[in-house]
This record gives C-alpha cells, structure tokens and sequence, in this order.
C-alpha cells in the first residue's frame, strides 16, 4: 500500500505500524522536542516513550508505533508542540 | 457506554494474560482480555501467529514457541478486545478503556494486571538522538515488520536480549558494527555465588557464551567491560564513545541500540494506590501482592513481569496460578493438584533469575547518570536539575516534579520514574525505598478529551 | 540582642509566602514542611490571580484580595530577580464563561453587589460575539460572561519553587520531612514544636499554616482553627500551542502550553483519588468551552484536598493564650500570596502591626450558636 510522509509518497507493506514503516523506509526526522525544539525519533516501539509522535491524517502527536498503516494515509512530522485544528476560520466571518 | 460484566477481565495478551485467560476459561469463568497492541501476544509474541517461515527460523524456538499458547487462547473461548488503550482501573473492578476514539467501560468480579515489562531506560550522553532505540525496539520491530537496518549497527550494554539480537540480525544478514557490552568482568564470579540458580543457570549461561562466541565467529567486534558510554552526534547518532579499562574508544554508526535489561511496566498497579516495594536485586519498584499475585484484599492480581520480571515462561505459570486463585473465590474448589504442579514448574523457571539478575546487574553510571544528562525526555530535564531540586528540599519524586515538571510529560515518567528515585536516593544518600516513586493517577495513557463527547 | 526565632509549620503556598515576608524583612525563620507524600494542596491549585467575584459576603476580604493583586507584579518581579524562577504572573484580565442566560444574569448580579459594597472592581459583561473577539476558540454553548480587567493568572508550582528557593536565598532554614505533631508552649519560653520522628524545636514565635493538619496542632497553643476540605479534580493536557489567550473559570492555558481544565469542588472528606465521573465531566465541559480541545490529550488528572474555613473566607487569627502564635486557613493560597508576603510575614514575625480591621478574619466568627455558614460561593 501506498502512504505518504511530507508529501513523498512510500510503499509499504500491509499490517506493520506507522513507525516501523517509515523507519525501514529510511525516515530519521520525525518530530523535534517541545521544550528543547531538539530532533527526536522513536526509541521503545512499543507505546511507552511518546518519542514516536506524527500527525496522522490530520490529527496531531499520534503514536505511530501503535497505529497500522493504512493505504493513502498522509503522515507529517510533528514539529513542537501540537496546534490544534484551527477553528477561527469561522469567527473572521462573522 | 457498555455495562458488561466478566468474572475476570485481563489487561494485557503476553503469556501471562493469555495464560491466566486459558486457565480462567477452563474452570468456566468468563474471559475478556484487553491490549493496547493491534495483535495478541505481547511483546514477546508478537505477530507470532502471522509471522512468515523465514522470520520465525531467524527469531529461533523460544519465540515459536508462543504459537502453542496462542493456540490454546484462541481456542480458549476468552474474548479478546484489541487496540484498547486502558486508562483507569479501579479497586472495585472497572476497568475504563478507549477503541478507536470512543470511551467505554468494562467491570470484572476480578482484575488480572498482566501489562508485561518494558526495557529499562538507558540514561546516557546522547540517548535522546535519532537514530538511538532500545534493542527491544529493534527486535520488535524484527517481529513486527520483519524490518531490520540497512546500515551498520552498534548494541550496546548487557543482557541477554542484547546478545540474543545481535545474533537475530546476524542471521538476517544485518551488519554489526559492534556489540559493546557493559557486563562488568567481575559479575560472573558475583553471580555464581548464586549456587542453586548457577547450576539451573548453566546451561543459560552456556547458550549465552555460545551466542556470544557464535557473534565473535561472524566478525562481529565485541568490546568486554565497557564502561563511560555516550552517543555521539548533534542532531543525529553518529556513533559511540566508551572506555575499555580506561583507555577510550569509539566505534561508528549511524544506529545504536541501547539495552541493560527490561522492568516492570508497573503504572497500573501504582494507579490503584497498591503498596510497591524496591527491589534491590531487579533494581526496581515490584507491586506487593500475596503468593497468587493479588494486591491487598482487593480484587485485582497482577501476573508475569509487570509483578517482578520472571520471564515469558514463569509469567504464564503465575498467570495460570492467578485464574486459579480467582475460580476457587469463584466457588470452583479442586484445583490442589493443577497448583501443586504448576508450582513446580514455576519454581524450574524462576530458579535462574538471580544469577541472571546479578550477572546483568547494570551499571550504576548508566542508570544515574552524570548532572549534563537527560533524565525526563519529555520535559527535558537533566539529572542535574534533580539533584539541585534535592538541594532545595524535595525529599521525593513528586516534589521534583513539582519543582521542575520531571515526568509531567506524555510518558507519564515511564521512562524516566526508575532514574529520578535512584538520582534522589543517591544524592540524599538512603535506600529508594524511601524516596518513593511518582504518584500514578488516572488515566494511565493519554486519552483525547474528545473520547468523552457525545 | 539575639533575634526572635519564627517557626512556620507548613511550606505549602501558604506557609511558603509569610515565611518568605518574614525573612526578607529580617527575621529568624525556620519552615517545617511534610515530606513527598504529603496532601499539598498548592499542587492542585488552579492557578487564577483573581479578583472577580471574591467576597461577595465579606467587602474586607474583597478588599484584602484586590490589594493582593495589586502587589503581585511587586513579589512576581522580586522573586524573579531574587531567584532566577518565574512564577509565571500574567495579569492582562480574565473571563468567567456561562453556559446558560441565567447564570449569565445571576453573575452580573453578584459582580455589581460587590462593585458596589467595595469599589474600585469593575467588570464587563459580554455576549456570545463579543467574548469571541477575545476567546476565539468558545464553542456556541458558551452564551456569555464577565470580564475582569485586573484577574489573572500564575504558575502555582512554580510559585511554590520560587518561594522555597527565595527562603533559601533569605537565609531561612527549610526542614522537609518533618511531620509536626505536637506543640507546648512555655511561659516566657516560647513553643516547642515536635514532629513525628522525635525531632524538636525551640521558637519563640509559631505560625500554624498546616493546611488541613491544622486544627489539632491550633489546640495545643489555644487557636481555634475549624478547616474543612473540599476536594478539587483537575485535568491537564499535553503542551499544545497557544490558542486560549485569557485564562478562564473552566480552563487556561499555562506559559507551558498545557491547558488546565477545572476544578471541582467536591465535599469528600480526606479522599484525594480522582474519580472517572468527574474526569468526563471536566473533559465534557471543556470540550463545550472550547470545542478544539477534542483533539487535545490529557495527560493528568489531579485531585487535591483544599482547605476551607465553613464560610469560605480565611482566618487569620493570632492566639490569645499563647502569645506569639499564629493560624492561616486559606483557600486562595496563590491569589493571597502576594499579601501574604507583605503583611502577614512581617505581622505574624512582630515585625510589624496587624492590617487595619483584620478582626473580621478572626475565628471567633464561627463561635457565635445562632450563625449558620456556607462556603458555597
């Protein structure tokens, strides 16, 4: 199946996590620290060190060692901390 | 919101849960087993059931040997509820979870905490870098993308995971750059001292001297004795410096991975207010519990490595110990004779843990580390903002917390907790046991506020 | 002349701030504070530096409030320079948020009483569309509320640090671990104070800011202290970027980024678990209040037991039959901390007078047979 991390798209096998998927594809840079703004990447694979954060499909510091890919799914990095969906686009209307 | 009610309900499908599950089942209880995982099998296990031929001859028989257990659950009649992230227990019972973004809440006559371990956290100069994982990371992800590096790379510390991987990889064609052991030369007449696990442990010890002269056969450098480790690297690893009696090193490569050992995964057990003690042997925070695994007199039990690491083998025993301590609360009585013999086994696999516990005792500079490194990744505090904090007054880890957000993170302190009680016991200079560990409240895993919108 | 040796017992915010005003005025101080697993409710304080709405019963106390926000820039910038810590103060106004028009109206009601009794605390009240301007993030349940030009907030925790740390640079002796049971008072002596482990102390002059502790050791020196607890739940998310620019009553969002989403006021006794109903309840609400945060993760849930005198408002009272002694029961640990500081510290080390009028705060008021109290407000 096909997803795509920062607009490259990757193929990748059917059934693996998000994580393991884009690690094998050769990916390093997947989110920098919060306070630190330092580069990290995952570290436990197994859901416990929050290292793996992506923004998945729209939705931000997901832990993409516990999600299985899906086709045409489209990864980001997160950068920083999480900016939640703008929702003022409504209010400049009224 | 469901209101559905088990006579047991599992945290948990590594040997231990799916054990007690099969167990539980066949004394006619009602089973549900919850993971957080997509597959059953826990870490060890994992994708054992799917896993192509070619990986399950490069993982060896203690990993197919999951596939019988796996059997036996499946046909055990339990139900199992994947991808469930669990994040409230309490002391009646209820167990609160979240499937795909929506709440939900199961009770059971009894609760089996079975949340397995995790790798210990390896504190070191540089661990924070890309391009640095646990060696449990990489054999799961062996297991559960069949994925391995494609470029050199370096294991570091000690343990038999550590050995045990490098000599996966080996047979998967991966280039090791070296193996850097951390095993101190004197811990093997430390650990024979241990007679009783020696002798049982024999023939570990052997397959590990095997394993270990198996690598050295494949070209593999081995550096014995390693001390000093820290990553290099600024915004990536790019290898790794230590000291082999006393005389620098450094080996090169752009992945490393990291392991002294795994511990429990005990913040389910701290959640429920349960009484923990330090384990001066395992180096870590085990939940108290009676001899079938059961926290106080309330209706949980906690089995396998989230009670004190044993073991894939002896977590399953403990697990089937625990059913059966259940159902005979449950009103089936004739399980004397099932007990007897899986104390027996339990015994046979547990036997070797102190030799192995000594043997891989590790290095007190790798789990409190010097002031420079970091401790918390999430807040990005360093031990040295510990240990000013101790200066100030804190006696414990909830009040550096306090203090300087050390575990206010996403991790929750999972992967710094162990290393702040033993910064803080180190600089005040008493036991652990009486600094304590951090207050672990609900929920136990992040959850979106919006689980809870209608 | 040697100099009187003051004795605080409790180093929460509470304690914290009048052993800091009496030490940087010069006084002897020592600080008896309870080891890590102790109640502290200074970890489970929300946060507000607020004004709106206080003492609705009592004008002294709102008046007592406003001047304490008054002097926070003062102590916020003096523990900064003193200590390198911020507390993190940001005083550019705050809201109060209604989700139905009548408790909208009853808000105005209450705000315009105390305008009135106390002046000097003015107070906007916004529809929908207007508090958009200022909070673009509200969802449409939100139909209106009140702004308060001077309400605020701070970082507790942080406060809670800098204090600690400003008492070590003040030159007072912090001791943690020490958990105070008993207290006997020697004529012309002063007080020996006890903790738990045998540990004992001389002092010649006593503050009890011992939280919910309190009331037995306040017998001891001939202090009335009656403190009941309420326990307050709050939720706090991961660090997201900024989008709540004023702090709320239902949520703010720190200097760090993690929105904090409160509190309960529950009447539980000495149980400080959270519980799964209030945690839905908290993330309900402030999903309503700000419906982005469905995609926000919380990462703690808090529960902490805060003290409560039975009408609400603190005492401050000073012990007749043992002089030198001292009782602080309050609620408001970070909003007071400012005047704790000022004029508690100096008053209660003998450094200075009482303020003016301060026997409204005095205990006796819960000794008269025919009052009846509620703390509901």
């Amino acid at each position: 199946m096909t997803i795509s991390f920062e607009g490259k798209n990757l193929e990748v096998p059917a059934g693996i996590s998000v994580a393991s998927a884009l690690l094998a594809g050769g990916a390093r840079d997947f989110r920098s620290s919060i306070v630190g703004n330092a580069p990290r990447a995952p570290y436990c694979m197994m859901g416990v060190c929050f290292e793996c954060l992506l923004e998945i499909d729209g939705v931000p510091a997901r832990q993409s060692c516990l999600i299985t890919v899906r086709d045409g799914m489209k990864i980001k990095q997160q950068l920083g901390a999480p900016e939640l969906e703008d929702i003022n686009a409504g209010v400049n209307h009224e | 919101m469901s209101d559905e009610i088990a006579d047991l309900v599992i945290i948990g499908s590594g040997p231990a849960g799916m054990a007690a599950a099969c167990e539980a089942r066949s004394a006619g209880l009602s089973v549900v087993v919850l993971d957080e995982q997509q597959a059953i099998g826990g870490q060890i296990y994992r994708r054992v059931e799917t896993a192509p031929s070619s990986l399950l001859e490069i993982l060896g028989k203690d990993y197919t040997a999951g596939q019988k257990l796996i059997a036996e659950f499946r046909s055990s009649g339990a139900r199992c509820i994947a991808g469930a992230t669990v994040w409230n227990v309490t002391t009646e019972g209820v167990v609160n979870y979240v499937t795909d973004g929506h709440a939900d809440e199961i009770s059971g006559r009894f609760v089996l905490l079975a949340s397995g371990a995790m790798e210990r956290p390896f504190p070191i100069q540089g661990w924070t870098l890309p391009g640095v994982m646990g060696a449990g990371a990489g054999q799961i992800m062996l297991k559960g993308a069949g994925a391995v590096p494609a470029e050199p790379v370096i294991l570091a510390g000690c343990g038999p995971l550590l050995y045990l991987l490098a000599w996966q990889y080996i047979r998967a064609g991966v280039k090791i750059a070296a193996v850097v052991d951390t095993t101190k030369r004197s811990a093997l007449f430390s650990a024979l001292r241990h007679f009783v696990g020696a002798v049982k442990g024999w023939r570990d010890l052997l397959k590990g001297i095997k394993l270990i002269a198996a690598i050295r056969r494949h070209g593999v450098p081995i550096y014995s004795g390693a001390t000093d480790l820290a990553i290099t690297g600024i915004v990536r690893a790019e290898g790794i410096d230590f000291k082999i009696a006393g005389k620098p090193q450094h080996v090169a490569a752009s992945l490393v991975l990291l392991h002294q050992g795994v511990v429990p995964n005990t913040q389910l057990s701290w959640s429920t207010g349960a009484k923990h003690r330090w384990d001066d042997q395992q180096l870590c925070w085990q939940p108290e519990t009676d001899a079938n695994g059961r926290l106080g007199d309330s209706v949980i039990y906690v089995a396998g490595d989230s009670r004190g690491i044993v073991g894939a083998n002896a977590s399953a025993v403990q697990g089937r110990l625990a059913a059966l301590a259940m159902a005979r609360q449950l009103g089936h009585a004739d399980t004397a004779a099932r007990v007897r013999r899986l104390l027996a086994s339990l015994q046979r696999y547990t036997h070797v843990r102190p030799f192995l516990d000594t043997l891989y005792r590790p290095q007190q500079k790798n789990r409190i580390p010097d002031d420079d490194v970091l401790v918390c990744r999430c807040e990005e505090v360093t031990a040295g903002q510990i240990r000013k904090y101790v200066e100030l007054g804190c006696k414990g880890p909830n009040q550096t917390k306090a203090f300087g957000r050390c575990g206010m993170g996403p991790c929750q302190g999972r992967l710094c907790g162990l290393t702040v009680t033993e910064v803080i016991a180190q600089k005040r200079e008493v036991d652990p046991s009486e600094v304590g560990y951090y207050r672990i409240r609900p929920p136990i895993k992040p959850i979106l506020l919006g689980t809870f919108a209608e | 002349m040697s100099k009187e040796q003051l004795t605080v017992v409790g180093g929460g915010l509470v304690g914290a701030a009048i052993a800091y005003g009496a030490a940087r005025k010069g006084a002897k101080v020592r600080v008896l504070d309870q080891g890590d697993a102790a109640f502290r409710a200074s970890r489970g304080n929300f946060g507000l530096v607020w004004l709106s709405s206080k003492g609705g019963g009592m004008p002294r106390y709102a008046r007592w409030t406003r001047d304490a926000i008054r002097q926070w820039p003062e102590l916020h910038k003096e523990l900064l320079e003193v200590t390198g810590v911020d507390s993190g103060l940001e005083q550019n106004g705050g809201f109060w948020l209604g989700f139905s028009e009548k408790e909208v109206e009853k808000r105005a009601n209450l705000l315009a009483k105390i305008h009135d009794e106390v002046g000097d605390i003015p107070f906007q009240m916004m529809d929908h569309s207007e508090l958009k301007q200022y909070l673009p993030g509200i969802g449409p349940k939100v139909v209106g509320g009140s702004f308060g030009a001077h309400d605020g907030h701070a970082n507790p925790l942080m406060l809670l640090r800098a204090l600690h740390a400003g008492l070590n640079e003040k030159g007072a002796e912090v001791i943690t671990g020490a958990d105070v049971v008993d207290l006997q008072h020697r004529e012309n002596s002063g007080f020996i104070v006890t903790a738990r482990d045998g540990q004992s102390w001389k002092s010649d002059r006593l503050v009890l800011a011992a939280g919910l502790g309190i009331s037995k050791l306040a017998e001891k020196v001939g202090l009335y202290a009656p403190v009941t607890t309420t326990r307050g739940q709050v939720l706090i998310t991961e660090r997201l970027k900024p989008f709540i620019p004023y702090p709320t009553n239902k949520a703010r969002q720190t200097q760090e980024g993690s929105v904090q989403i409160g509190s309960t006021s529950e009447d539980v006794g000495f149980d400080d678990r959270t519980t799964t109903d209030k945690i839905e309840w908290l993330a309900k609400r402030a999903v309503d209040t700000f419906p982005s945060l469905a995609n926000a993760r919380l990462v703690r849930a808090w529960g902490a037991l805060r003290p409560l005198t039975p009408d609400g408002y603190p005492i401050y009272q000073a012990s007749e039959a043992c002089p030198g002694a001292y009782a602080v029961i309050c609620h408001s640990g970070v909003t007071l901390a400012s005047i704790h500081a000022s004029a508690i510290g100096p008053w209660m080390s003998g450094l200075a007078e009482a303020p003016e009028e301060f026997e409204t705060f005095r205990s006796e008021r819960f000794l008269d047979p025919n009052a009846s109290f509620t703390n509901d407000h």
